[in-house]
């Protein structure tokens, strides 16, 4: 696959339990992430969803590096990220870098948007000071920021463009995987289009990879070329944005695209919608065989048992669902 | 005889920085069983309009400098904190956005329930705990009658927000005020919310008046609609004729941003400029320096006016059929 | 990429605007507050005051004059003498500067000490943590003011001996306070993103870290400022604090007592002088919270 620009082989994060004061047992494990296999080419666009508790954002969190994987292999350009350590890991870290959801939290309130931007500029390269300022100027300009706000302070701004911020800040290294975890949930609406826009637009000029992490199945649809399902740590659907948005094989996409409200009232009336009884179970106790079978409408005795393999559709179209051919 | 009608409601915040005049000159009603949805992005007014209503706006900073918000014949704004007390919580409840922070989280579900029945009805502690727990099973908590001694803490996002809605729907009362209690939460839990709120709003035959930013969620529950922008109404409808005949241009810039309507590939539409600064005194209508369709004569003042029953629209144009939308 | 760039004209300065820091927001709240700000006002005019009276009249505080004893405040004294015929004001302006002194030094060690603990033990966390935070619980839970009485009965009774043993007791708290806030600096974003950077861990704790806990380290530094002073006066009172002739509110406070009867004055202005001053920091104090208090989210 000399396509492979990023390469997930069969990704875990575990997280052990403990309980006691004094001494500490380990009860139970968290598998936030169980066994993750995708391979992304690159500048392409990854829509990753899911509901909360489904371990997205841990996935996000742990290609990047920033939660050390229990096992598995994140394979960034040829070269195997899980491997590094120390400064080795700390220098590579301007290949990837990461957007988060709450724009407030993730700029740090006590500095500019000029020393948070020349921060990040500085971190791998020595680049002179005298051409810091018409660096940063550049890197705001791209992000559409006007560089009269090179002096402000995040909370100055709005949430929109404090986004913008967190954005030039990733891209002043010069990364090649952006990892984005629902960067437009905390914005109104027609700030939530600019933002996508932008985060578009980047990454078809800068052959950026972007897993663009959302539980908002419409927005991830018009930017991703593929979308990626997540339920309980594993991967239960894979395809192509539009498939898997208007022919979910599994079960659980199914539910999760009913559950759209569409702003039609016509069709809003018209369409059936899928109920899904109860809440997520907790990762910790994953239920036994396929981890949905307790909600599922579909669910046989045999769900119960086996634990199904992410099989393909058709080409381009994967789901874990040992009854996807009957059903669809 | 409607059940709640609300004329020329304006509230302001005086800060440091000048008056922000979140709500300006905002009327409407509400028959009983209604359900009307207000619509409008953050710094639109929808969340103070309500808040004003149930008077729960800090005042300093706030304050309703007029109008009026009749309830039954009691003025919600101008009552004495005697006929309040007997109308919050017990003919208009109010669920909001964030339950963690909505329920107290030193107190068992148990106590938080049975509260406002205490309050409001003379019913002994038994007769009060009994109807929690059938509350708490009606609104899909499983195991109810055990569940009832937990915590807040001891829930997920959507069974909070049940509960919540158990709390403000155990006195039975008039007229639910939800502000945008399902934001936060996913989106199948959001569905059954949605469920849930239709189906005890029949049982009930209370109004419901929604708050959201999402025209989807409108679509498929409110049978009436206000979008709001810069602390006024911009156009009020019934939901089916405010998609298919829309009379506002910001109406029509809110759908044309949704992904969802949107063909794959095309950037999305996205609304040039940024929200208004309420603090600044702004003549004629709100929306002129984003709107494609604003002329010399939208920067006169302008009224909502309806240009069909039931549809009203502030914008001037559309009044005067100039444009379609 | 960069380079192939065409050079973008950098925006001249005058039209860059400027920006308002919290620290900016923070003073203008501060300055609102009108019992804060006469609070600072008060204290830092007596500390001019105290330093000046060094200056001006050197050794008036211990002339003594038998003859003149205990007199009642007059236009030579204004706040009368004491049995020695010391001068009160004189006296009582110099226990000023002892009392503000060893106030502002022992809490200078005891933030010094515990924010560098408690930042410490809040990133490392751990095992570290575990075990830093429980020696900092056994010395809390000792009888700490029988510690410093033996303390300075056994090495004596110096003055700098009793900055070094408040202070070495005081910095507890504040450990305990940055510890917690260095541990919520840690999860918030901005600091993951800065590791997400590739950033020095020295650099994520002088650039990210402090800056933000310097907030809250201001706030109870001006409060702890009060407590030591009580405690010093408290030492002073028991006759282990400063020793004669240089006298701390304490002891002017403890010798005023022994003839409340017969020399009121003794007592009431040592008494006067010392709580206005502990009210002070105390607003001062209660203002630097309130205006600190970043609910600064302007959505």
């Amino acid at each position: 696959m000399s396509d492979a620009f990023l390469e997930i082989k069969d990704l875990k994060a575990h997280f052990p339990v403990e309980r006691g004061i004094i001494f500490r047992r380990e009860v139970g494990t968290v598998k936030a992430v169980d066994g993750v296999t995708l391979t992304l080419r690159r500048g392409e666009i990854l829509g990753l969803v899911g509901e909360s508790g489904c371990g997205k954002s841990t996935l996000g969190r742990t290609i990047l590096q920033l939660i050390p994987a229990t096992d598995g292999v994140v394979v960034l350009a040829g070269k195997n990220l899980t491997q590094l350590e120390g400064s080795e890991l700390r220098h590579a870290r301007a290949d990837f870098q990461m957007i988060f959801q709450d724009p407030y939290a993730s700029l740090n309130p006590r500095m500019t948007v000029f020393d948070t931007l020349a921060e990040a500029i500085g971190a791998h390269s020595n680049i002179p000071r005298g051409e810091m300022p018409d660096r940063v100027n550049r890197l705001m300009e791209k992000v559409g920021l006007s560089p009269r706000f090179l002096n402000k302070y995040p909370h100055e701004f709005s949430g929109g463009q404090r986004q913008r911020i967190a954005i030039a800040r990733a891209l002043a290294v010069e990364p090649k995987l952006i990892v984005a975890d629902e960067p437009v949930s905390a914005l109104d609406v027609s700030i939530q289009a600019q933002i996508i826009n932008l985060l578009a637009k980047l990454s078809r000029e800068m052959q950026l990879t972007l897993i663009f992490i959302s539980h908002d199945l419409s927005v991830v649809k018009h930017i991703s070329d593929r979308i990626a399902v997540m339920y309980l740590g594993k991967i239960v659907e894979l395809g192509p944005a539009t498939k898997v948005f208007e022919r979910p094989l599994h079960p659980y996409s199914k539910a999760l695209v009913s559950a759209v409200p569409i702003p039609d009232p016509v069709r809003e009336k018209k369409r059936e919608r899928v109920i899904l009884a109860g809440d997520p179970p907790s990762p910790m106790n994953p239920p036994s065989g396929c981890p949905f079978h307790p909600r599922c409408r579909y669910a046989i005795a045999d769900c119960a048992k086996i634990v199904p393999k992410l099989e393909n559709f058709d080409p381009d179209q994967q789901a874990s669902c040992i009854r996807m051919r009957e059903i669809n | 005889m409607p059940l709640l009608e609300v004329t020329n409601l304006r509230t302001s915040f005086h800060t440091r920085h000048g008056i922000v005049r979140a709500v300006n000159d905002v009327s409407f009603s509400l028959e009983k069983g209604d359900t009307l949805g207000i619509v409008g992005e953050s710094g639109s007014g929808k969340s103070v309009t309500c808040y004003s209503l149930m008077r729960l706006i800090p005042q300093p900073p706030g304050r309703i400098e007029g109008g009026t918000a009749i309830f039954d014949g009691v003025d919600l704004l101008k009552a004495s904190p005697e006929q309040l007390s007997k109308i919050r919580g017990k003919r208009i409840s109010m669920i909001f956005q964030d339950p963690m922070t909505s329920l107290n989280p030193y107190m068992r579900i148990s106590e938080q329930l049975i509260e406002p029945l205490l309050i409001h009805e003379k019913i002994s502690r038994d007769e009060a705990l009994k109807r929690a727990m059938a509350m708490l099973a009606e609104v899909g908590v499983p195991d109810a009658a055990k569940r009832i001694r937990s915590y807040p803490h001891e829930f997920s996002g959507g069974m909070r927000q049940r509960v919540m809605i158990a709390m403000a729907l155990i006195t039975k009362p008039e007229l639910l005020i939800a502000d945008e209690p399902t934001t936060a939460l996913d989106v199948t839990v959001q569905a059954q919310i949605l469920d849930l709120v239709k189906k005890m709003q029949r049982e009930l035959g209370m109004a419901v008046i929604w708050i959201t930013h999402d025209l989807g969620v409108v679509a498929g529950f409110c049978k009436r609609v206000q979008v709001m922008y810069a602390g006024r109404i911009a156009e009020h409808a019934a939901t089916d004729e405010l998609f298919a005949k829309t009379a506002h241009p910001y109406t029509r810039a809110l759908q044309k941003s949704i992904p969802a309507l949107q063909p794959k590939g095309a950037a999305l539409y996205t609304i040039a400029g940024m929200p208004p600064d309420l603090s600044r005194n702004i003549e004629g209508c709100p929306f002129v320096p984003r709107c494609e369709f604003a002329q010399e004569q939208c920067k006169q003042p302008v009224a909502l006016k309806d240009i069909t029953p039931g549809h009203a629209t502030a914008c001037l144009r559309v009044q005067k059929n100039e444009i379609t939308l | 990429m960069m380079s192939t760039e065409p050079p973008i004209i950098t925006t001249p300065s005058a039209e860059i605007e400027p920006g308002h820091s919290l620290w900016q927001d923070a003073w203008h709240r501060l300055r609102q507050n009108k019992l804060a700000v006469a609070g600072g006002i008060f204290v830092a005019l007596l500390a001019l005051v105290c330093l000046l009276s060094i200056f001006i009249a050197p050794g008036t505080y211990a002339k003594t004059n038998l003859a003149l004893g205990a007199t009642a405040p007059s236009a030579a004294h204004w706040l009368g003498t004491d049995i020695l015929g010391r001068d009160m004001l004189a006296r009582i302006l110099m226990g000023g500067c002892i009392s503000l002194s060893v106030g502002l030094a022992a809490t200078l060690v005891s933030v010094v000490i515990g924010v560098l603990y408690g930042a410490i033990s809040g990133y490392v966390g751990g095992r570290l943590d575990v075990i830093m935070m429980r020696i900092v619980d056994i010395i809390y839970s000792l009888p700490f003011v029988i510690f410093v009485i033996l303390i300075l009965v056994v090495f004596g009774k110096h003055i700098v001996l009793l900055f070094m043993a408040i202070g070495a007791v005081s910095w507890l708290d504040m450990a305990r306070i940055v510890r917690a806030q260095v541990m919520s600096l840690k999860k918030q974003e901005f600091v993951e993103a800065a590791v997400a950077l590739g950033l020095r861990k020295r650099r994520i704790i002088l650039r990210h870290m402090i800056p933000n806990v310097l907030g809250i380290v201001a706030i109870y530094g001006t409060l702890i400022v009060p407590s030591v002073m009580l405690l010093e006066a408290f030492l002073s009172f028991l006759g282990l604090g400063v020793q004669a002739p240089m006298s701390s509110w304490g002891t002017l406070i403890n010798d005023g007592r022994k003839s409340i009867e017969e020399y009121s004055w003794l007592l009431i202005y040592p008494s006067l002088f010392f709580s206005l001053t502990l009210f002070s920091l105390n607003f001062l104090g209660d203002g630097l919270r309130d205006a600190l208090d970043v609910r600064a989210s302007k959505d």
